[in-house]
């Protein structure tokens, strides 16, 4: 869903400029508490592979492809802060070096897939993980609704925006309409990829799954309190 | 699984995707681009700013072979990006035990 230069005039990409800028901001100081020496190094690598993921388009019906976004993937993972930041260097470096989404169009893209796709993925997670028994299995299923959701919700923001400040004169409802239906069938390419993923990693690694942490047994559970805000 | 193994196998899934197996993705339209196409905004896209990079659209320009030449895009992408995260947070990470590194 990378947005192009042209979509999109050029108040509405200041502002979408503006609320990158923050979340980004927000994001570095809060993705301070979520990583350490032990899962610093797989931040980095969750980044790598929602780049790699993103190149994956799968089919979907009508000829029409998706690919993930990874929002909920990276912020199950690593925590959501950490999430948006692996979200907005994969997409910082598509832009700039691959020509995928426009320039200005960076903090549209940042908006709808880092923020959007992080927050919306994350907080269907944790709801989800609420209704689920507390165990260790309800997390990948809980990642994959989470993802499920997460892509309907940045293609509904990218229809406001359109209705905001698009510049070709098309009624909100049938771009609204068009944009949730498609990306709600993406969706269940997200939510298969995010699950699998995330049980992966929880099958070898559950210590290093931010999204896992307390559901496991006390094998080297740490609590890491931190001095709350001080560090 | 070892720290180390577990990152090493990461890195060399991601690699496989973005180098490989990313040949045979979907080339249809994505499902934003299916949408401006089909209600007609599609038109209003206008060429990025960094059409003229060496690795603009996923190719590697001055490779002929497509196969490559998506295949070294993609790597060196993927590679670009896992520097510039792990850098990022490496610097960001809280400091714990006296291991320093």
């Amino acid at each position: 869903m990378h947005v192009p230069d042209g979509f999109l005039d050029a108040p509405t990409s200041v502002a979408t400029g503006v609320v990158a800028v923050a979340g980004v901001a927000l994001a570095l100081r809060g993705a301070r508490n979520e990583l350490d020496d032990r899962t610093a190094p797989l931040a980095g690598l969750v980044a790598a592979f929602v780049f790699a993921g993103q190149m994956m388009n799968f089919p979907v019906a009508g000829g029409t492809s998706g690919h993930l976004l990874g929002g909920a993937l990276a912020a199950v993972l690593v925590g959501p802060y950490a999430g948006v930041l692996c979200i907005s260097v994969v997409l910082a470096v598509q832009a700039l070096l691959l020509a995928d989404g426009g320039i200005t169009a960076l903090g549209t893209n940042i908006t709808l897939m880092a923020l959007v796709g992080v927050v919306a993925g994350y907080a269907v997670f944790k709801a989800v993980l609420l209704v689920l028994p507390r165990r260790l299995s309800s997390v990948a299923p809980a990642a994959a609704i989470g993802a499920l959701l997460s892509v309907p919700a940045a293609a509904l923001v990218f229809s406001l925006l359109f209705a905001v400040g698009g510049e070709a004169p098309i009624g909100f409802g049938k771009v609204l309409g068009a944009m949730l239906g498609w990306h709600l069938l993406i969706g269940i390419g997200e939510a298969a990829i995010t699950g699998l993923v995330v049980g992966s990693v929880l099958a070898v690694r559950p210590d290093l799954v931010y999204g896992a942490r307390g559901l496991f047994g006390d094998r080297k559970l740490e609590i890491r309190a931190t001095a709350g805000g001080a560090a | 699984m070892s720290n180390r193994r577990f990152l090493v196998i990461g890195l060399v899934a991601a690699l496989l995707i973005a180098g490989v197996a990313s040949f045979y993705a979907s080339a249809h339209p994505d499902g934003l681009e299916y949408v401006a196409q089909k209600t007609g905004f599609l038109d209003t896209a206008e060429d990025s700013g960094a059409a003229d990079s060496p690795l603009a659209d996923y190719q590697t320009k001055g490779v002929d072979n497509e196969r490559l030449s998506g295949g070294l895009a993609g790597v060196t992408g993927t590679l670009v990006v896992l520097l510039l995260a792990g850098g990022l947070f490496f610097v960001l990470r809280r400091r714990g035990e006296p291991e320093t590194e």
